[in-house]
C-alpha cells in the first residue's frame, strides 16, 4: 500500500524524466537525422561538438548573460527583500505586486521589450539620444543584446527572488537583532553582519534555481528575435538551449542536439557547484 | 523541485526530454475528430505563411465559405517567415503525423525536400486532378510530383520582379515620380545605386532600400537565369555556392549596397521589417508579384496611393512562388483536395492576383484579359498585369536542391550580418561559403 501511495510521483517521474533522459543519452550516441534513420557513431557527437565553434559561442553566450542578469539580480532582490521586510502601510499589498512580473506571459514581456529595444524607434534609444548616444542595433551588437535580454530576464526574476529573500529574512530570530541593537550595532552593520550570514541557506537556493534558468535561457532571447532560435544573424545571443533546439528541429540533426543537450547538462552541474561553493563562503568568514 | 515556464525547462535533461517527446509524439493540434464527411460540415485547415497578406485568400475563402456550407475552410497563417520557423514545423508535424493543416502551402525552396518525400502526402490524382495539368506550364506541374511519380502540389503563384518605391518619398527628393520615368532612372544597378545617394542626400531618415537580403535575392534569381537556373545546388544536389557565379555577383551587389549605406539594415520577414515598410524605413523594396501583397499588408491603408511599382534594373527573374499540398495525414483528403483545387483555379488565381498582386502560375489565369489587364489599386493603379502577366510565360523555373532552405538560412544570415556590422567586409564571402557548406552537410 504504502508504495502504491507513492507510486504516482515515480511513475510520471519515469515517463517524463527518466525514460526521455536515457532516450537522449542513447540518441546523442547515434547519428540520427530525418532523412537517414539512426546509425551508431559513438561519442561521435560529442567530438564534433567540442570543436563546433557555433556550440562554444552559444556557451559563451550563455555565461554571459547569466554573470550578466543574475548578478545585478541578486544584489537589487537582496535589496528589495530588505526594504520589503519593515513595516510599512499596504505591506501585502506591495509584497505582492513584486511578483506581478513573474504571472506576466513571457511573450508579453517579449512583446514590450523588444519595441523598447527596437534599433529606430525604441524608448531605449530615444533616451540615450538624449546623452548624444547614437542609436544602437540591440539585436545586432553581442553586448548590447545580451543586456538587453538580462534585463528583461531581471524584470520577470528580481521580485520572485526578493520573496523568497524575504521568506528566508523573516525566519531570522528577531532577538539576533535586538541583541545586536543593544551592543549598538548599526542598522547597516546587522545587515552584513546577522541577516547575510543567517540568509545563506536561502541564498544557496536562490543561486541554485537561478543558475538552472540562466543556464536554459530559451524564451526571451528567441522571442527577442522575431522567434527565431538563431539568436541574432551571426548567432550573437544565441544560448545553449537555443543551439540545441536549432540543431534538432531547425536542422534535424537530433543525435546531434541530443548530444548537446547533455553537454548543457553537463554545464549546469559545473555552474551550480562553482555557485554553490562561492556562495557558501558569503559571510561565512568567521 | 519548482515548476515555472522558463525554469521548467530546466535541466537539460528535461529540455531534451521535451525535444524527444516532441519528435515522438507529435505536437500542435491535431485536425477535427476524424467524423465521416457526411454527418455534418468539415472543415478544411489551409496553413498558410509569408508577410503581409501572403497567399491573398482572404477574399477567395470568404467566397467559399459563404457557398459551401458543407465544407468550410479555415486559414491558419503560421509566420511570416519560410525558411525559419514555418517549414521547420511542418516538417515535424509531417513526420510525427500529426499536426499539419489538411491543405499547407510549400514555398518553392521547400518544394525539393517535399518531393524527396512521397509519403508524406495524400495522392491529388486519386481525387481526379490529374486534370488539372493543362492548366500549368510544364516545370509549374512536374515540380509538384514526387519522385515516385504521386501528384502532390498544385501551384499557386510564381515570381516575376518589379521594383516597389514610395512615390511620396521620391516627390520630396526632387526625383520623379511616375512610373515610367523612375524606371527610365535606372536601366542597370549601378544607376540604382547612383539615384539612391542622390536620394538620400535629399531625405533623411529614410534609406534607399530596406535592407541586403530582399535585392540579393532580386538579383540571385535574375543571374540564375543566366547561370543555368540554379543556386545553391546543381541539378545533382551538389552545393555549388562557391562556384556559381550568379551568388557572386548578388553577394557583390549586397555588399556594395551595404558599404554605401543605402540600406535600413532590416532583415526581411521580421517584425521591424514589416514596421519600417508602415514608417517609411526605406524607399525601396524589390518586388516579385507576390512581394506586393507583403508590402500593401505590412504598410497598411495608411500607405494606399504612396507606393507604386516601377521596373527592375537588369531584367526578369523568378523569385518565389508555392504550391498547395494535401498531407497524407489528411483526415479529409478528398474534401482537402477539392479546397486546393478551388484555390489553385484559374478564377481563384486571378482575383487573388486583382485583389492582391500574387502573379498566377496558372495559364488560363495568365492569358485572361481581366489580369493581363489589372491594375492594383493599393500601388496607385499600377499596370500590375502589363508588369507581370505579359511576362510570366517567359519565366523559367529554378532549381533549388533538397537542402536548400537551410543554405538560405545561412547564406542571408551571413548577408544580414554583414550589413548589420556583425560580419566584417571582408570576410563574409569567406563565412557565407564556410556556413553554407556547414548548413548543407
Amino acid at each position: 500500500m504504502p508504495y502504491a501511495l507513492v507510486s504516482p510521483y515515480f511513475l510520471l517521474f519515469a515517463a517524463f524524466g527518466l525514460f526521455p533522459l536515457a532516450f537522449t543519452l542513447y540518441y546523442s550516441l547515434h547519428d540520427y537525422d530525418l532523412a537517414g534513420g539512426s546509425e551508431w557513431t559513438g561519442l561521435g557527437n560529442y567530438a564534433s561538438l567540442l570543436t563546433d565553434e557555433d556550440f562554444w559561442n552559444a556557451v559563451v553566450n550563455t555565461i554571459g548573460m547569466f554573470v550578466i542578469a543574475t548578478v545585478p539580480q541578486m544584489l537589487l532582490a537582496l535589496f528589495l527583500a530588505n526594504a520589503l521586510n519593515k513595516r510599512f502601510r499596504l505591506r501585502l499589498a506591495i509584497r505582492m505586486s513584486v511578483l506581478l512580473p513573474l504571472v506576466t506571459s513571457v511573450v508579453a514581456v517579449a512583446v514590450v521589450f523588444t519595441q523598447l529595444y527596437a534599433r529606430d524607434w525604441g524608448l531605449v534609444n530615444y533616451i540615450l539620444g538624449w546623452f548624444g548616444v547614437d542609436n544602437t542595433n540591440w539585436r545586432a551588437e553581442r553586448i548590447p543584446s545580451w543586456i538587453a535580454i538580462a534585463t528583461m530576464v531581471d524584470w520577470r526574476w528580481t521580485g520572485y527572488n526578493a520573496i523568497i529573500f524575504l521568506a528566508g529574512m523573516q525566519t531570522i530570530p528577531r532577538d539576533l537583532y535586538e541583541a545586536a541593537a543593544i551592543d549598538g550595532a548599526s542598522r547597516r552593520r546587522q545587515f552584513w553582519q546577522i541577516t547575510l550570514p543567517m540568509l545563506r541557506p536561502t541564498m544557496i537556493f536562490v543561486v541554485l534555481n537561478s543558475t538552472i534558468g540562466g543556464l536554459t535561457l530559451f524564451s526571451e532571447p528567441t522571442t527577442f528575435y522575431n522567434g527565431n532560435v538563431d539568436g541574432g544573424s551571426q548567432g550573437q545571443f544565441q544560448t545553449v538551449a537555443m543551439f540545441i533546439v536549432k540543431q534538432g528541429f531547425r536542422e534535424f540533426d537530433y543525435g546531434y542536439a541530443a548530444a548537446a543537450a547533455w553537454l548543457l547538462f553537463l554545464l549546469i552541474l559545473i555552474g551550480a557547484l562553482v555557485n554553490f561553493l562561492v556562495v557558501r563562503r558569503i559571510g561565512g568568514t568567521k | 523541485m519548482m515548476i515555472s515556464k522558463r525554469r521548467g525547462l530546466a535541466a537539460a535533461s528535461a529540455l531534451a526530454a521535451v525535444v524527444l517527446a516532441v519528435t515522438s509524439c507529435g505536437s500542435g493540434g491535431g485536425t477535427d475528430s476524424g467524423a465521416p464527411a457526411s454527418s455534418g460540415p468539415v472543415t478544411i485547415r489551409v496553413q498558410t505563411f509569408g508577410g503581409g497578406a501572403n497567399f491573398g485568400y482572404k477574399n477567395a475563402i470568404a467566397k467559399w465559405n459563404a457557398e459551401h456550407k458543407d465544407i468550410q475552410i479555415k486559414e491558419e497563417h503560421l509566420t511570416d517567415q519560410f525558411e525559419q520557423q514555418y517549414w521547420p514545423q511542418m516538417i515535424q508535424w509531417l513526420t510525427s503525423g500529426t499536426g499539419a493543416g489538411d491543405v499547407v502551402g510549400i514555398d518553392e525552396g521547400g518544394m525539393g525536400l517535399a518531393k524527396a518525400h512521397p509519403e508524406w502526402w495524400a495522392d491529388l490524382k486519386e481525387h481526379g486532378l490529374e486534370s488539372r495539368k493543362a492548366d500549368y506550364p510544364a516545370w509549374k506541374w512536374e515540380n509538384g510530383i514526387t519522385a515516385d511519380g504521386k501528384l502532390f502540389g498544385l501551384g499557386t503563384d510564381i515570381g516575376g520582379m518589379s521594383l516597389c518605391y514610395r512615390k511620396d518619398l521620391f516627390e520630396q527628393a526632387g526625383l520623379p515620380a511616375d512610373r515610367d520615368e523612375v524606371s527610365a532612372l535606372w536601366p542597370t544597378w549601378d544607376d540604382f545605386m547612383k539615384v539612391g545617394q542622390e536620394f538620400q542626400s535629399k531625405v533623411k531618415d529614410t534609406k534607399w532600400a530596406d535592407g541586403t537580403n530582399t535585392l540579393y535575392q532580386v538579383l540571385l534569381y535574375q543571374e540564375a537565369a543566366k547561370n543555368g537556373n540554379v543556386t545553391y545546388f546543381d541539378q545533382q544536389n551538389n552545393l555549388i555556392v562557391d562556384k556559381n557565379p550568379a551568388v557572386r555577383t548578388a553577394f557583390d551587389f549586397a555588399q556594395k549596397m551595404s558599404q554605401q549605406g543605402l540600406t535600413a539594415k532590416l532583415r526581411n520577414f521580421s517584425d521591424e521589417w514589416a514596421a519600417g515598410t508602415q514608417r517609411g524605413a526605406f524607399a525601396t523594396v524589390g518586388c516579385p508579384s507576390w512581394m506586393l501583397g507583403t508590402v500593401s499588408g505590412n504598410a497598411g491603408d495608411d500607405g494606399k496611393g504612396k507606393w507604386d511599382v516601377a521596373s527592375v534594373p537588369g531584367g526578369g527573374g523568378n523569385w518565389g512562388g508555392s504550391w498547395l499540398a494535401v498531407p497524407a495525414q489528411s483526415k479529409h483528403p478528398k474534401e482537402a483536395a477539392m479546397v486546393a483545387d478551388y484555390l489553385t483555379q484559374a478564377q481563384t488565381q486571378a482575383s487573388v492576383f486583382a485583389d492582391f498582386g500574387n502573379m498566377p502560375s496558372n495559364t488560363k489565369a495568365q492569358q485572361d484579359p481581366a489580369v493581363q489587364g489589372a491594375k492594383n489599386e493599393y500601388f496607385s493603379d499600377a499596370p500590375i498585369g502589363e508588369i507581370f502577366a505579359k511576362s510570366a510565360a517567359e519565366l523559367q523555373p529554378v532549381y533549388l536542391g533538397v537542402n536548400h532552405t537551410q543554405v538560405k538560412n545561412a547564406v542571408e544570415s551571413v548577408i544580414q550580418g554583414m550589413d548589420d556590422g556583425s560580419v566584417p567586409y571582408d570576410q563574409a564571402w569567406q563565412q557565407l561559403v564556410d556556413d553554407a557548406a556547414k548548413a548543407a552537410d
